[in-house]
């Protein structure tokens, strides 16, 4: 299921202001690469490109080419709802739909596509309440509201909604910045479980989580306020944190800037 | 406690700054490491005597003013509640207890000669029938033109249309019944006949008058009348939608309609449902538009429950008769319809309360 993401001299814009300046980058599937950066740097931005959901900012347009195996999202014709239903993602702040049940959230996404099967619902509802360790805490009370858990379970459930259209990406915006450092561990743990079936890009904040959950590490910066964010480098995350090529992102991981 | 006193010194010594320090103490620990070394310098006289902290008297008087206004304001209403109420009672009783019909059942309306006969079953029926009509006919409109402008319009098209919509807020009822009885009414007389032949054997749509004057165009006047405030208030709601709820929507692949099926429909139910109500009493309380329309049905005419018949509110009845009021009792008839319609709507206002208060608990 997991695809191989090829980003190509990408260029986002709002409207006239550049925000991403010519990325190019591969990642691989069944791995998790994680952006890091300063806030501003565009690595959000990038991380939206990539299932299209920053075009719900009128004025946002895409230079260049992302292709998932090699289908290029950004070729006319192709319908970005389309492309979201292949690649999932997950947001900073849990956002489960407030008027629903925990087992209606984790079927919304099935409901959309057209699944009506009670059987083919709730099993695939286990299934991916089970993926994103919430099963054993929610299978009692699957038809209470989904914002009656608590912050880190709200987020399990935002990624069992993600990841029950069993998607061929996953995208992940800071998915722990709201939450605890024991919920935050539980996320990083089924992170490192989701890999071994999707693909996964996370943006994150925190330096060490994306040293404990990432294989390869991207670093954006910009030069200024104003300027388009640009990536600095890319690399394995081991070699990204001991022995970056650019003086820049040195400075980054140390914390002498940013 | 002498945590404050070192506090405050550490944190006015610039040589204590974790900044100037994190060079040193974090390039391989990215959390930067604070202990609290010995306090350098500054602080001379701090741990030696107790002086305490002057704390400066503060000002209460404009809380106090603005609690007394803001209090009372909200008293006079409950007492303007309690008043009209009263007044409408006391007024209405002596009439109620001579009324030799029975004034909820009966649909006769006897006030000037020598005995008391009056009910208010056929004025509580067209009002409620025209009003109920009006919102079903206004509430499904206003949901979409507020859809239109929040989620499919458009900037430049949203903000003008928007401003058309609360412009006909703006257009005084009077210039509403005109146009109705003038304009609209001779229009629908053909729709009415149509409906009436096709669909005459239900009792709603028995065959009535052949004017203009009905319930019908009644109901689709008092539908534009009200149908600015729902649009209003359920854009508001719509507007308001979390723009996470709406991304969790987007994200897992809904179209712009499943997006509103999923995100915006479900946060802004209880305030549509406030809205619609908000929309039912204005209009349950109608009286100009309504009393140009509505033809009055002769005396000994039998009363019609039909849409395409004409009838009288309460607002019309008595707005109507006002010439009337010259002795206490058949005034107090009059105010008697009066009272009911002020139970109605304070009714239809409670209901909306409550719908709208349940769909926030479970949100």
């Amino acid at each position: 299921m997991a695809k191989r993401i090829d980003v190509t001299d990408v260029d986002i814009f709002y409207g006239a202001f550049h925000a991403v300046a010519d990325v190019s980058m591969t990642v691989e599937p069944r791995t998790v690469t994680a952006f890091i950066g300063p806030s501003g740097c565009g690595k959000s931005t990038l991380l939206r490109t990539l299932n299209r959901m920053h075009e719900v900012i009128p004025g946002a347009h895409v230079q260049g080419s992302v292709e998932l195996d090699g289908t290029n999202l950004y070729a006319p014709g192709v319908d970005p709802v389309a492309v979201r239903r292949v690649v999932g993602m997950v947001f900073q702040r849990p956002n489960p739909f407030p008027s629903m049940s925990i087992f209606d959230n984790v079927a919304s996404g099935l409901r959309l596509n057209g699944v009506k099967n009670k059987k083919v619902l709730s099993e695939a509802v286990e299934r991916s309440l089970v993926a994103a360790n919430l099963w054993n805490e929610v299978k009692d009370r699957l038809g209470k509201a989904g914002i009656g858990l608590s912050g880190g379970q709200q987020q399990r459930l935002c990624i069992a909604r993600a990841i029950a259209v069993e998607p061929q990406v996953l995208l992940m915006d800071e998915p722990c910045s709201a939450l605890d450092p024991i919920s935050t561990l539980a996320i990083e743990d089924l992170i490192g479980e989701l890999k071994e079936k999707y693909t996964v890009v996370i943006v994150t904040h925190n330096m060490q989580q994306a040293a404990r959950v990432s294989d390869q590490t991207a670093f954006f910066n910009l030069a200024a306020q104003g300027k388009p964010g640009k990536l600095i480098e890319i690399g394995s995350t081991e070699k990204i944190f001991s022995n970056p090529d650019q003086k820049a992102t040195e400075d980054y991981i140390t914390g002498r800037f940013g | 406690m002498s945590v404050t006193e070192t506090g405050e010194s550490e944190a006015l010594d610039p040589t204590r700054s974790p900044v100037a320090g994190h060079k040193d103490v974090s390039a391989h620990t990215p959390v930067p490491a604070v202990n609290p070394s010995p306090r350098r310098g500054a602080a001379p006289r701090a741990s030696d005597s107790r002086s305490g902290v002057k704390l400066a008297k503060i000002g209460r008087a404009g809380d106090r003013t603005f609690l007394g206004v803001s209090a009372g304001s909200g008293a006079l209403i409950v007492l303007l509640v309690v008043f009209v109420g009263v007044f409408l009672l006391v007024l209405a009783l002596p009439s109620l207890l001579d009324n030799k019909a029975n004034f909820l059942t009966s649909q006769e309306w006897k006030v000037s000669g020598s005995e008391l006969r009056f009910g208010i079953a056929g004025l509580l029926w067209t009002t409620v029938l025209s009003s109920v009509v009006a919102m079903a006919v206004a509430v499904p409109i206003a949901i979409g033109v507020a859809l239109f402008i929040t989620q499919y319009a458009p900037r430049r098209v949203a903000g003008p249309l928007a401003f058309l919509v609360d412009l006909l807020a703006a257009v005084p009822s009077v210039v509403f019944g005109l146009w109705g009885i003038a304009v609209l009414g001779p229009r629908l007389v053909p729709v009415s006949e149509w409906l009436s032949t096709h669909l005459g054997f239900i009792p709603l749509f028995a065959p009535g008058i052949r004017s203009p004057g009905t319930v019908f165009v009644v109901a689709i006047v008092l539908a534009i009348m009200i149908l600015p405030i729902v649009t209003a208030i359920s854009r508001d709601v719509f507007m308001q939608t979390p723009r996470d709820h709406m991304e969790a929507a987007l994200a897992l692949g809904a179209t712009r309609w499943e997006t509103i099926r999923t995100a915006v429909l479900p946060y802004g139910r209880s305030g549509v449902i406030s809205a619609s109500m908000l929309g039912l009493g204005r209009a349950l309380g109608e009286t100009i538009a309504v009393m140009i329309i509505l033809s009055k049905p002769a005396d000994n005419a039998g009363f019609v429950p039909s849409l395409f018949a004409g009838g009288e509110t309460f607002a019309s009845k008595i707005a109507n008769n006002a010439q009337e009021f010259d002795t206490p009792s058949k005034t107090g008839a009059y105010i008697a319809s009066g009272l009911v319609l002020f139970i109605v709507t304070f009714a239809v206002n409670a209901v909306a309360r409550v719908i709208a208060e349940r769909g926030h608990a479970k949100s």
